[in-house]
Order: C-alpha cells, then sequence, then structure tokens
C-alpha cells in the first residue's frame, strides 16, 4: 500500500504532436559544407563569458583553445575548424532580441586541419578529477540546451557522493530528433561517455531513459549497454515535459528536488546522451566540443534532417543547405518548439545550445487571436510544476506581481505545456517571462535605491562628523584663546 | 537571409482547441435532449426556445456593442447561445414568450455582462436567470403540461402554439400540473405516504423523459448520454457529476432505507428534475466551478447536499438551481484553499526537506 503511495508519477504535461517523422528515420548527415566564416560567441554556457587569448589575424588548427574559461562556473571555446580569426567584436546573438555579444569571427581556410590531440591510453586510469579537468578543458556543456558546464555538475557529484546517473534520452520536444539518431547510430560511444562519467563522479548506478515513442534507440542502446550491468536502458512513457530533468527524476528514482537545491543534493545527476557523447569524444579522442549534431525541420524546410556542423555556422547556410522556403517560412525557432526562442532572422550563428533549428510554416503555429479566458483549468491540469497559470496571468494583468510570485511564479520553469493547451489562445509564458523580469528589474531597483540611500547615509554621517569635529577644533580654539588671554591676564596682573 | 517578424517564447505550437469549438460540442452534446424534449412538447416549446436563444444572442450583441466592439466575433465563440440554450432548457415548455425574454436578459446582462464577459462572472448566468424568473413568477415557472408531442392528434397545432406563447391563453385540452418532485412535495403536505403518492409513476418514463418536466430536462438517457460524451471528448471532467450523483444517490439511500414512506428512493431522485442537466452541464461550467480536481469533487458533492436538502426539507420542490449558486459563491474560497503542491514545496509552499536516502 505504501509503496502504492510513493509510487513514481508524473505530474502534469502534454501529449503534443511529435512531427519527428520528417527527420527521425534518415542517418546524420555528415557532409555539411565548410562554410567560409564561423562566428563563435564567448558566451555559449551558463556563467561567466569565455576571455578570448588570440588576436586577430592569428592563425589557428582545429580544436585549439581559442577563449579560456574564466570564473567557477564557465567553458572554453574551441576553433571549429583551422583558419584565420579576422575579427573579435559584438554580433547579434541567438537570441529573440538579436542584441550584439562578443563573438571571434574565424575565416576557414578548408583544410579543416586538427591541432595535435593526446588523449590518454586509458582513461580509466585516470584519476576522477583528471576526467573532470579533461571535460571542462574540452568545452563541454549541457548538450540538451541547458548549457550548464559538465566539469561543474561532475565535480558536484562526486562531490555529494550521489548515487544514480541520470542520462536524459527523452528528447520529449517535437520536431526534434538529434538524440534520437546520435542513440541509434553513436550508442557506444554515448554508453562509453556514461562510463567515463561514472568514473569521473565515482558512482556506481547509471540509467538511460528513453521515451517509449524512440523503439530503435532503444533497442540500439540496449545492446550497447548489455555488457555493463552499471548501466541500465529503460523506456519512459511519452509525455511533454518528461525530459524536464527534476520530472525525470522524480520519474526514475521517486525523489523530489526541494525547490532551491541541485539534484545532487538528493544523489542523482543528469546529463544528456549528446553531452556524453562528447565526453567520449574528449577523453578517448582528445577532441574539444567544436561540432554537434542539429535538427533542422518544420513545414517550411524542404529536405528535413539531422545534420553535423561546426560551431558558429550562421542558420542562414544551415538553412540553405536544408532548401528552406523563405516564402513559407512565418517563424524561426532555435530549439524546440515547446521552449524554444523564436529568432528575429537568419544571420545568427549555432551555438553549443543549438538542438535544432526549425522554420515553422503559419498553420503549423499556434493561432494568435486571443480571447478571454474562460477559466477551463486545462493550464493547471497540465502545469508539471503544479501552477496555477490562470491565476498567475490574471494578476500580471492587473500588475499584481508580489501576488503572482507568492503564487509561484519563480518555480515556472517556462516549459510552454499551459500556452500550448490553452483554448483561448492566452499566451501565458509570455507573461510569465515578463512578470519575471519586471520583478528582477524591480528588485534591481531596489538594491541600487538601496545602495544610494546607503551612500546618501554614509555621505551625511559623514558631513556631520566633520561638522562636529570642526565645531569642537573652533571651541578648542576659543577655549584655547580664552585660557591664553587668562594667562597673559595673569601674567600682566603678576608684573 | 530570412526575417520573420513578431518574435516570441513559449509554445509556438498548440494543441487543437478553441472556446467556440467547445461551446460547440457542448451544444452538440445537448442536442438530443433538446430534440427529444421539442418533440415532446411540441410548437409551444419550439417558439419557447427560438425566442429564449434568440434573445440571449440580442442581449449580448447589445452588451458587445455598448463597449464599442464588434458583435459577430464575440458572438461566434458561441457562449452567448450556450447560456440561452441551457436556459430555454431549464423553462416550463409552455411559458409565454417574455419568460423567455426576461430570463434570457438576466442571464446575459445580469448573469455575466456586468461581470465583465466572458470567464468574469461569479454564478452561473443560466441558473441565475431560471432561479431569479422562479422567484419572481412562481405561477408560470411551475405550471407544467403533460408531453404533448408533435402530430399528435391531442397535442397544440402550430396555429395554436402562438396563442399559448404569445397570448398566454392556456391550452384548452392540454392538462397541466407539478413535476413529479413538486406532486410529491404538496402531497405530503397532505400527509400521504409515498407508496400512494407513486402509484402512477413510472421509472422507466422519466428516464426517458415522458413526463410533466421543463423542456429539455425531463430525459435522464439522452441527458446522460450527452454527458458521456462529452466526458469522452475530454470536454469536461469526470469529478463534478460523479460526486455530485453520488452525494444524491447516497444521501437518498441512506434516508430511503431508513424511511422509505417519506423519504424518495435514490432511483427517483437521479431521474427527477434537473439532476442530470446539472449534473453534466450545469455545474461542469469551467467558469463558475473550481480549477483543480480536488475542489471539483468538494464542489460536486456540495451541490448534490445541497440539491438533496433543498428538495427534500426546502420549500421548492426542485433545488438544483439554488444548489448551483450557493457552491458558486464559494467557488473562489475552494480554490483559495484546495490547490496543487507545487514541484520541491510542500502543501504551505516551503521548499521540502532533503531527504537522501
Ligand atoms: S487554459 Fe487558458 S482559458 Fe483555460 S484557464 Fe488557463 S488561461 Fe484560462
Ligand atoms: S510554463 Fe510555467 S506555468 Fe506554464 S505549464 Fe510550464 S511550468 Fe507551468
Amino acid at each position: 500500500m505504501l509503496s502504492f503511495f510513493s509510487k513514481p508519477r508524473i505530474q502534469g504535461g502534454v501529449h503534443a504532436e511529435q512531427h519527428k517523422d520528417a527527420t527521425a528515420h534518415q542517418p546524420i548527415v555528415y557532409s555539411f559544407p565548410l562554410p567560409k566564416k564561423l562566428y563563435i560567441p564567448l558566451q555559449q554556457h551558463v556563467g561567466k563569458p569565455a576571455e578570448p587569448l588570440i588576436r586577430v589575424g592569428d592563425k589557428v588548427l582545429k580544436g585549439q583553445l581559442l577563449a579560456y574559461s574564466q570564473g567557477m562556473i564557465s567553458a572554453p571555446v574551441h576553433a571549429p575548424s583551422s583558419g584565420v580569426i579576422v575579427d573579435v567584436n559584438d554580433y547579434p546573438a541567438p537570441h529573440p532580441s538579436a542584441l550584439p555579444i562578443r563573438m571571434i569571427v574565424l575565416e576557414t581556410d578548408g583544410n579543416d586541419e586538427w591541432v595535435k590531440l593526446c588523449p590518454p591510453e586509458d582513461p580509466f586510469l585516470l584519476e576522477p578529477e583528471d576526467i573532470s579537468l579533461r571535460v571542462g578543458a574540452a568545452g563541454i556543456v549541457g548538450l540538451g540546451g541547458a548549457t550548464f558546464p559538465t566539469a561543474v555538475k561532475l565535480n558536484m557529484g562526486r562531490e555529494n557522493h550521489i548515487d544514480t546517473l541520470i542520462i536524459n534520452g527523452a528528447e520529449c520536444e517535437p520536431y526534434l530528433s538529434c538524440d534520437d539518431r546520435l542513440m541509434q547510430e553513436c550508442a557506444a560511444q554515448i554508453i562509453d561517455g556514461v562510463r567515463l562519467m561514472l568514473h569521473g563522479m565515482r558512482t556506481e548506478r547509471a540509467v538511460v531513459a528513453i521515451e517509449d515513442n524512440k523503439p530503435a534507440a532503444y533497442q540500439a542502446m540496449q545492446a550497447a549497454a548489455l555488457p555493463y550491468p552499471s548501466i541500465e536502458v529503460r523506456q519512459i512513457p511519452t509525455r511533454y515535459p518528461m525530459g524536464w530533468d527534476r520530472q525525470l527524476i522524480r520519474y526514475v528514482t521517486g525523489k523530489e528536488v526541494p525547490v532551491g537545491c541541485r539534484s545532487s543534493e538528493v544523489g542523482v545527476t543528469i546529463h544528456n546522451v549528446g553531452t556524453a557523447q562528447a565526453v567520449h569524444k574528449a577523453i578517448r579522442l582528445g577532441q574539444p566540443l567544436v561540432s554537434r549534431v542539429v535538427t533542422v525541420s518544420g513545414g517550411a524546410v524542404s529536405k528535413p534532417m539531422n545534420v553535423l556542423v561546426p560551431l558558429g555556422t550562421l542558420i542562414s547556410e544551415l538553412f540553405a543547405y536544408c532548401q528552406v522556403d523563405a516564402a513559407h517560412t512565418a517563424r524561426i525557432i532555435m530549439g524546440g518548439p515547446m521552449m524554444g526562442d523564436a529568432l528575429p532572422h537568419t544571420g545568427l550563428p549555432t551555438v553549443k545550445a543549438t538542438s535544432g533549428v526549425l522554420a515553422l510554416s503559419a498553420p503549423e503555429l499556434k493561432d494568435s487571436a486571443e480571447q478571454p479566458c474562460i477559466r477551463c483549468a486545462s493550464c493547471v491540469t497540465v502545469c508539471p510544476a503544479g501552477l496555477r497559470p490562470v491565476d498567475m496571468a490574471n494578476n500580471i494583468r492587473i500588475n499584481q506581481l508580489d501576488v503572482a510570485v507568492d503564487l509561484g511564479l519563480k518555480d515556472c520553469i517556462s516549459c510552454g505545456c499551459c500556452s500550448y493547451i490553452c483554448p483561448s489562445n492566452i499566451p501565458l509564458v509570455q507573461y510569465f517571462k515578463y512578470a519575471s523580469g519586471a520583478v528582477a528589474a524591480r528588485q534591481q531597483a531596489q538594491h541600487k535605491s538601496e545602495q544610494t540611500k546607503r551612500l546618501m547615509d554614509d555621505r551625511n554621517a559623514r558631513m556631520e562628523r566633520i561638522a562636529r569635529q570642526q565645531l569642537e577644533e573652533e571651541q578648542a580654539r576659543i577655549a584655547a584663546k580664552a585660557e591664553r588671554e587668562r594667562l597673559k591676564a595673569e601674567q600682566e596682573s603678576v608684573a | 537571409m530570412i526575417k520573420t517578424q513578431k518574435p516570441n517564447s513559449g509554445a509556438h505550437i498548440g494543441a487543437k482547441t478553441s472556446v467556440s469549438k467547445i461551446m460547440w460540442q457542448v451544444v452538440l452534446a445537448l442536442m438530443p435532449a433538446t430534440a427529444f424534449g421539442l418533440w415532446c412538447f411540441g410548437w409551444p416549446a419550439l417558439n419557447l426556445f427560438i425566442i429564449t436563444v434568440a434573445s440571449a444572442l440580442f442581449f449580448e450583441a447589445f452588451c458587445i456593442r455598448l463597449s464599442g466592439r464588434l458583435a459577430i466575433p464575440v458572438l461566434m465563440d458561441g457562449s452567448a447561445l450556450l447560456t440561452g440554450w441551457l436556459l430555454a432548457m431549464t423553462l416550463p415548455p409552455f411559458a409565454p414568450w417574455w419568460i423567455g425574454v426576461v430570463g434570457s436578459g438576466l442571464a446575459i446582462i445580469l448573469g455575466k455582462q456586468v461581470y465583465g464577459g466572458l470567464g468574469q462572472n461569479l454564478f452561473n448566468p443560466a441558473m441565475l436567470a431560471r432561479v431569479a424568473l422562479l422567484i419572481s413568477f412562481p405561477i408560470e415557472m411551475t405550471t407544467f403540461v403533460d408531453v404533448s408531442p408533435l402530430f399528435f392528434s391531442h397535442s397544440p397545432g402550430f396555429i395554436d402554439s402562438f396563442n399559448i406563447t404569445f397570448a398566454g391563453l392556456s391550452p384548452t385540452d392540454a392538462r397541466v400540473g407539478a413535476t413529479t418532485l413538486g406532486y410529491i412535495k404538496t402531497e405530503f403536505s397532505q400527509h400521504h405516504l409515498l407508496s400512494d403518492i407513486l402509484k402512477d409513476y413510472s421509472g422507466t418514463l422519466n428516464m426517458i423523459g415522458w413526463t410533466r418536466g421543463s423542456l429539455g430536462e425531463t430525459s435522464t438517457v439522452l441527458l446522460a448520454f450527452g454527458g458521456v460524451w462529452l466526458l469522452r471528448q475530454g470536454i469536461i471532467q469526470w469529478f463534478i457529476p460523479v460526486s455530485l450523483l453520488l452525494t444524491v444517490a447516497l444521501l437518498a439511500s441512506v434516508f430511503h432505507l431508513w424511511d422509505s414512506e417519506h423519504y424518495a428512493s435514490p432511483w427517483l431522485h437521479l431521474n427527477s428534475g434537473a439532476l442530470m442537466c446539472v449534473a453534466f452541464f450545469i455545474a461542469t461550467d469551467y467558469v463558475t466551478s473550481p480549477n483543480t480536481p480536488a475542489g471539483q469533487l468538494v464542489f460536486g458533492a456540495g451541490c448534490g447536499l445541497l440539491i438533496y436538502v433543498i428538495r427534500t426539507w426546502g420549500a421548492y420542490p426542485e433545488g438544483a438551481g439554488f444548489a448551483v449558486l450557493l457552491m458558486n459563491a464559494a467557488t473562489p474560497l475552494i480554490d483559495h484553499y484546495i490547490h496543487p503542491r507545487i514541484y520541491g514545496r510542500d502543501r504551505k509552499g516551503k521548499p521540502l526537506e532533503i531527504s537522501k536516502s
């Protein structure tokens, strides 16, 4: 009976239309022509941007370090191909705002020549700390889209003595199939990467979780994991957002990660399958992260595919290769259609986080004609975080941001389920992002005004002190003068 | 370089639902019971039905124009149609035309638009109107005719129907009376026992809907059929109907077992009056019911309890309208206290303790 109650369960979520068939059944394309120019942002990860150590005009080889990581949470950036550095400057970022961020521009020479790589003989003889160091030096970040530096996560896992490593092969976003293809084609590499990560974290057990809409990937992974009893490959139900780390952790281990804690604090660490393959390449071959598989799909794409591209490739070149019909492109999305961001144009580079680039045609998009909320509560039912989107949105609409925060605004993961399901087409996630931004800005302003107030108070105190000092000095002077005069008068009277 | 406008976040794709689709499916689910009711009560019922629905649409359009918006797109969402439709179903079939007009006016203007339109109202508009009518015009609202189906010789013809609906002439050869519940109530007041009162009662006829009653509320089986279809379509959830019906059935069973001469059987309760219609179509109204499954269970049980209490001990034979309105008023409270637990937090909203096992 007890086990019935504590049985891991799935909260909320939606059955979105998959749209994966366009790409999931063809092999990954490895023949993408090398672009003439690559635009490599210095920040492709969570944390501090990397610091460039090359100059304009430098010749670099593929895999050469271009910018080193700075600070505790950061990741280095390497040259995706060989060539000449032609610029280090601000260019539009792959973000809805397309605001400029710092990028290194590399003009490729077409040779694609690697630097000298020095992989270890037997990585399992390395110290676990050494694994993290090498993973960190290879610039690996979470390739599922979170882009948290992998080495930092490995260290946290080791320090917290976690008991389970979960490998996220859910790929629950519609349209995307790059992880599916990777698991089908590179299962052995992924499993090797998992073993290396286990070694790096001194952990005994790994669970590879794959949604049951990918039977081929499941079989391939199971076959590859067969010799290693420490690695279990498991099928999980298909339901967006199954790939949300906390949902997956609860489903696989039955544990719930408290708000404000890292998953490693409950003894679990979660990595993406793409990350596992990158770890394999970094340790076994010594190759840093310089390319990734990207799903290009959507109704406006004539040749949808999964394709391996060097990081820094402009989306426009990718789209040209996949024959995207510009006339039918209603929206360009980086990532999946549920959580991804719409991009204003295609002159933006692919980065480590780019799991997919979609060119959606108008009929695929959600109708944007907004209607009044009918309190149907669908959004409450589907919210995986247990929030009440309808109440939060109502409060945001009347600018009651504090109430929205009390209702759990900060626990919203922007998964998009509520917007997806809403029959009135209310852009709920947009509301929540706006409100979070406004709350953060307000807190900053408050912080600033407090700072100013403190400075003012300090200044007033200082002025007062000076005034008091002056007064005291003045009084002392007057007293001294009086004393002097008294003495003088005494002397005179004595004389 | 391809450029697109309106960059935004959030789900870019969506489920294939819309407000009007939901409303139309509810209307579709009401269709069998409505058609049966219209057939049973003939031309006068059809007149009243058309008048009620048309005036609901008219009042909606009027209010929308008053607020300076275009009426057509708003009418297309189907909510006014549904309100008028539901109201018509709860009216006595031979009621005069002005009952329909006044009812629709109350429902649309007082029940919905003064709150700010669709989604803002506290009370179910159709029930609000029905209860207001019942209190203001008790005679008109409690005069029910015998079943007089279309094209039967003793039924009012097409021409007669205008006399009934518009001139307020009482039908010459149609027999009028109270509903089963009303009849039981009056008989009780004369200290008759249930076994005497229900000598002529046929459960089967009541289930089909071959009995005196409101225009579209008589047929238990067709209403339940429509409701189950809505459940299967995912338009409504089972929490409210099941808890409501179960509460009524349970209470009725307990009291019936205790004293079968003074308390009607659960079978009779489930088969009578507005119960099915309320359980599947009125209490499940999105706008005025709670948002969470647990809240909906409480809401349904509350409705069921009140319906039984009012029916059994109250002054009115049928308490569904009052019960729903009372529970509507409690909805904000239910939603305040019953809400889902946020992931990673306890019920009070504090972060969970770390459990490292
Ligand atoms: S899904 Fe949309 S219409 Fe339904 S309650 Fe939520 S916000 Fe309102
Ligand atoms: S976006 Fe936020 S509020 Fe909406 S379903 Fe996801 S977690 Fe819940």
